[in-house]
């Protein structure tokens, strides 16, 4: 969050801008608070208090910084923990910012009846009383995006971790230290040139390509386009249609980036997950629910796929879980080499952690800061990963906050609008034509974690018809040390035909083929196992013995994956079509021999440990070991024939 | 931000359960501490809930019976409760509000802490690493506890999880290092209470622990105050005084229904089984104060105790609680059916941060192989138990067989303890070894060659 207060210098320089921050009654905030609607800025909605970008020379960093006292300001009317209520001149909006008290707590308007405004604050509100005073923004809660953001740690309105103290208490981090850290860039727009939004005006040079925008609701001619440098991110790049372009920029968390249009998903995210690349794939902008009970592995799988997944950049959303696993999650992105670019995995990755015992308003606000962040980076033509751990916080947030507004409660205490909240937020991901005409997405993965492993309580059953994947984690396979724990039986990729459809054109048919194969050799597997518990194996006719073999051998060598093992974590495509190409030559042959004549006994009889470990003797990226265990494998077979 | 300080109010407009409504008040903050005075003299304590316009909810800790709308005086501290911290802790005993119970004088310290905390920053925490022994097998071997964790014990009626979280009080150590032990009971029985107070006499003496006792008579209220000054002091023994301080909190059932009653009181919208539905917010602002801060010595562990009503692992408390730790003790009615303390069910249970603390330069280097190992060892016992109740002992393989006698040994010679037998690691791992090599050397498979050879008997190897 930013307040854009501290009157600019530079204001004079430019465009007498048509305030549309109606607010405030003092003048001289008012006059410092031109947030400059551009008058052709006919592409977004009437709103007003939109456009983000600030004019100041120096963009104001994460704080809670801005103007000082002033006579009639809104005051505070009525405290209960996060709820706070407030006189409210009648020029306030829905969703505009407060600060709340001589702290400066922020909090947003959440709902506006007669003269008085509930605000939801973002801060403890300990010692916050009746009489304090407020101040209206005039502008909705919004977040800095920057070059900066890769590589960072931030709290739920994206104000950045590593500069606050051991223990965060609501005093702001020190202002002044503005980053001081510089990008290369390099120009690609002409001087003079008409640009639109979303046109690219230069490169901007980190471990991850990045551009310099025209942003959404500009356009006109570019002019003062920088020359080739070091520039620091609020520095003046360009100016285009007499407004100043930095590579900062402000955008409010609640309203989507625009984009020319949503396109069909059909490109494969491949996330190294066997379990997931195999049976349940995802196109990139493609939504998924990872749903698990406790101990079910949710955080590790996805955290698997944040390290692995072949993403421009990940977006890490810690939202109400525990600090411990962040600290570990942090310590670990810094320390692993991404195997593609070759750097440290933290430099394509923000993570935003709101532990569980960070104040609760803002773990709501976090998944609406990490879907922005993702859309800012997925405007440069670029893949990201939304990962948000857990939405049911988030869910729980947005109940509690109901809860003391006294709104009538629905589905388990939730809130009525709990489906329309929860599609809202995974509509955020998807494949766009981005206004400058690139390709870029969103793909959103958000664990659910249902109370009591309760799958029919609310936050799943409506995330479950909202969401393209569902990797269902399951409590039995986690109890048996299955990891990770994907349900074959109950999760589901409505993405697999058309991914299947791209395999195909890109010359690969049998990608399809191979994912029925492994999904009925599993089913029959799972099927027989029911009767085997009630009549023993010895009574099953020899192929389905054999079929209850084949499924073991599936399960341990093809979908179980060790997340801790250098060879395992990752799997590429061609291990994983490897693995599953041995065991199933490995198992065709076992259904020959017992076919034969040869006794189902015997042929179970054979050790198969070297296929079963193939996936930890080969590389992650490794075919020849696999061949060479199923080598070995068929030769014992043919021993034992 | 003071300005309620000092002024008393006498407007009590309500009195509904453990709620106060003052009118009148003005300049008074949201989570002020209060001081309330009846007029038949006494005086109790109270935190304000809410406060709209000039009315003031405060929640008084000690009830509000006997309180009346004329004589009730109510003065606002300006601030959130603040309690001296400090070493002058060490070896006292406490009531559940902080006051002495062992008659000595009032607790002073140094320096006041607010007794909500404030939220570790998550990228100036160091990722726990290092073991804290607790002397109990089942736990240091199986369910490793390591410093900075929060690891709860899932108990149910009737078990004797109290002997477990007093034993662990007693024996837990970090290797010589600074150590101390806060315990915070809640709603204990007067015997419970009793119990508690002797069985740590030792580490009293030795001014190694705190002690917090609400008894299930004091107010309900209180305990929602107790946990809070225990993590209160301990945070401040751990992070400035540099000590590793494992923090006991019983039973946190009895936590949870004290906050589910004022929140009943206050008539908010119920959520499962009519606790709040903040209950997991307010439970992750107890359990998250453990950890460690980088560039800190001093740790705190915690160490949550809670009964699972009608041993339901789904009831809300429970639940909530298996999402925010790091793992979870889970005590068994059938493992204590059979007579063996601690009744601890191998396979619930589970340390979530075991694998960064166990291992060579941590605990011992066979310590994670052979966790996993028997862990995996005792799946299959339980497989081959179920199949042996089906279809008979006869028909099993002389593998399944070994798997069954593998279960017994593991409940005899490893599980089965004295409650204040204090193991070391290694007797531990050695009895781990014992109960492994039960099995054939083929069936050990996720043990290295080497430490076979090194721990396999002769006996063994001549197989």
């Amino acid at each position: 969050m930013t307040t854009p207060g501290n009157p600019a210098p530079d204001e004079d320089t430019l465009a007498p801008a048509a305030h549309d921050n109606p607010a405030p009654d003092e003048s001289t905030l008012a006059q410092a608070r031109h947030d400059n609607p551009a008058p052709d800025e006919d592409t977004l909605p009437p709103a007003a208090h939109d456009n983000p970008a600030p004019h100041e020379s120096t963009l104001p960093r994460p704080g809670y910084g801005g103007p000082g006292d002033g006579a009639d300001r809104p005051r505070v009317l009525r405290v209960a923990g996060p709820l706070v209520e407030i006189t409210c001149p009648s020029t306030a909006a829905m969703h505009d910012l407060v600060v709340l008290g001589a702290a400066r707590l922020p909090g947003e308007v959440v709902a506006i009846h007669g003269d008085a405004a509930t605000v939801q604050a973002y801060e403890y509100t300990g010692a916050l009383a009746p009489g304090h005073p407020a101040e209206l923004q005039g502008h909705p809660l919004s977040v800095r995006l920057a070059p900066d953001l890769l590589g960072g740690v931030f709290d739920g309105l994206l104000r950045p971790l590593h500069r606050a103290g051991d223990l965060l208490t609501a005093v702001e981090p020190s202002a002044g230290d503005v980053d001081r850290r510089t990008w290369v860039f390099t120009p690609r727009a002409a001087e003079g040139t008409e640009v639109a939004a979303g046109d690219v005006l230069g490169e901007i040079g980190a471990r991850v390509p990045l551009r310099l925008l025209v942003p959404p609701g500009r356009s006109g001619r570019a002019t003062g386009v920088a020359a080739a440098g070091e520039y620091r991110a609020d520095a003046v790049l360009a100016v285009v249609g007499g407004e100043a372009v930095r590579m900062a920029q402000l955008w409010p968390v609640r309203r989507p980036r625009p984009v020319a249009r949503r396109l069909p998903g059909d490109v494969p995210l491949t996330t190294g997950q066997r379990a997931v690349d195999l049976l349940f794939p995802v196109a990139r902008g493609s939504t998924v629910a990872v749903p698990g009970g406790f101990g079910t592995g949710k955080t590790m799988l996805l955290q698997q796929i944040a390290k692995w997944c072949d993403a421009d950049v990940i977006v890490y959303v810690g939202c109400g879980e525990r600090g411990n696993e962040m600290a570990d999650v942090i310590e670990e992105l810094a320390e692993l080499t991404d195997p593609r670019s070759g750097g440290r995995l933290a430099e394509r990755t923000v993570t935003i952690a709101n532990t569980s015992n960070m104040p609760m308003m803002a773990r709501e606000a976090s998944v609406h800061t990490g879907a922005t962040v993702a859309e800012y980076f997925r405007d440069m033509g670029l893949d990201v990963v939304l990962i948000a751990d857990s939405t049911s916080r988030w869910a729980e947030a947005l109940r509690e906050f109901a809860s003391r507004m006294g709104e009538l409660p629905a589905e388990e205490g939730y809130p009525a609008g709990l489906a329309s909240r929860l599609a809202a937020f995974y509509e955020r991901g998807a494949a766009v034509r981005t206004l400058g005409g690139a390709s870029g997405s969103v793909t959103v993965i958000g664990a659910v974690s249902p109370p009591g492993g309760d799958r029919t309580e609310p936050v799943t059953a409506h995330t479950e018809r909202f969401v393209r994947c569902l990797w269902s984690l399951d409590r039995d396979l986690a109890y048996a040390r299955h990891y990770p724990a994907v349900s074959w039986s109950e999760s589901f990729s409505r993405d697999a035909p058309a991914l299947a459809a791209a395999y195909a054109r890109a010359g690969e048919p049998e990608w399809a083929e191979r994912r029925g194969r492994v999904a009925r050799q599993l089913a029959e597997a799972d099927r027989l196992a029911d009767l085997v518990e009630l009549v023993g194996i010895t009574a099953l006719p020899p192929r389905e013995r054999i079929s209850v073999l084949a499924g073991r051998l599936l399960r341990e060598a093809v979908i179980q994956q060790s997340a801790l093992s250098p060879a395992d974590a990752y799997s590429a495509p061609e291990k994983t079509a490897a693995l599953v190409e041995a065991v199933v030559t490995v198992v065709d042959r076992c259904l020959e021999l017992v076919d034969s004549g040869v006794e189902a006994e015997a042929v179970e009889a054979v050790d198969f440990t070297p296929l079963l470990r193939a996936r930890e003797t080969a590389g992650p990226a490794e075919t020849a070991p696999v061949v060479a265990a199923r080598d070995t494998v068929l030769a014992r077979l043919a021993e034992a024939a | 931000m003071t300005g309620g300080a000092g002024i008393e109010y006498t407007g009590v407009r309500d009195l509904r359960g453990p709620l106060l409504f003052v009118e009148g008040v003005s300049g008074v903050g949201w989570d002020e501490f209060a001081t309330i005075a009846l007029d038949s003299g006494g005086r109790r304590h109270g935190l304000v809930l809410e406060v709209d316009r000039d009315v003031a909810v405060v929640q008084v800790l000690q009830g509000t019976s006997g309180m009346n709308r004329s004589g009730t005086r109510v003065v606002f501290s300006g601030t959130p409760l603040r309690i001296p911290v400090g070493t002058g802790w060490l070896g006292r005993v406490c009531d559940g509000r902080g006051e002495p119970a062992d008659g000595g004088p009032p607790v002073l310290g140094g320096s006041y802490a607010d007794v909500g905390g404030a939220p570790i920053n998550p990228v100036r925490r160091e990722p726990p690493n290092e073991a804290v022994l607790t002397g109990v097998t089942a736990v240091d071997v199986l369910t490793t506890l390591v410093r900075g964790q929060k690891l709860p014990v899932f108990s149910a009626a009737g078990l004797p999880h109290l002997e477990l979280a007093v034993q662990i009080a007693a024996q837990a150590t970090c290797a010589g290092e600074p150590f101390a032990v806060v315990f915070a009971g809640m709603g204990l029985t007067h015997t419970d209470a009793a119990f508690v107070r002797d069985g740590l006499a030792a580490r009293s003496a030795a001014r190694e622990l705190v002690l917090f006792l609400n008894t299930a008579d004091d107010p309900v209220i209180e305990r929602l105050l107790t946990p809070r000054l225990a993590l209160t002091v301990a945070e401040h023994l751990a992070f400035a005084v540099g000590r590793h301080v494992l923090v006991v909190m019983t039973d946190m059932t009895a936590y949870s229904e004290a906050l589910r009653e004022v929140s009943a009181a206050r008539g908010e919208i119920p959520a499962r089984r009519a606790y709040p539905g903040y209950l997991y917010s307010d439970l992750a602002s107890l359990y998250e104060r453990c950890g460690r801060i980088r560039g800190r010595p001093g740790s705190v562990t915690v160490l949550p105790v809670l009964t699972m009503p009608a041993g339901d692992i789904t009831h809300p408390v429970p639940d909530l609680t298996g999402y925010i730790t790091e793992g979870q003790i889970v005590l068994s009615g059938d493992v204590q059916a059979a007579g063996t303390y601690p009744p601890v069910d191998p396979l619930a249970s589970l340390s979530r941060l075991m694998r960064k603390g166990t291992g060579a330069g941590r605990t011992r280097a066979d310590h994670p192989a052979v966790a996993a190992q028997l862990i995996a060892a005792l799946a299959r016992s339980r497989q081959v138990r179920e199949l042996a109740d089906l279809i008979g002992r006869s028909a099993l393989s002389p593998t399944d067989l070994r798997h069954l006698d593998l279960e017994d040994v593991f409940r005899h010679r490893f599980l089965e303890q004295g409650t204040t037998e204090d193991r070391s690691l290694g007797d531990s791992l050695d009895r781990a070894w014992e109960v492994l090599l039960t099995l054939q050397r083929s069936q050990l498979g996720m043990l290295p060659a080497d430490l076979l050879d090194a721990h396999a008997s002769p006996r063994e190897t001549a197989r």
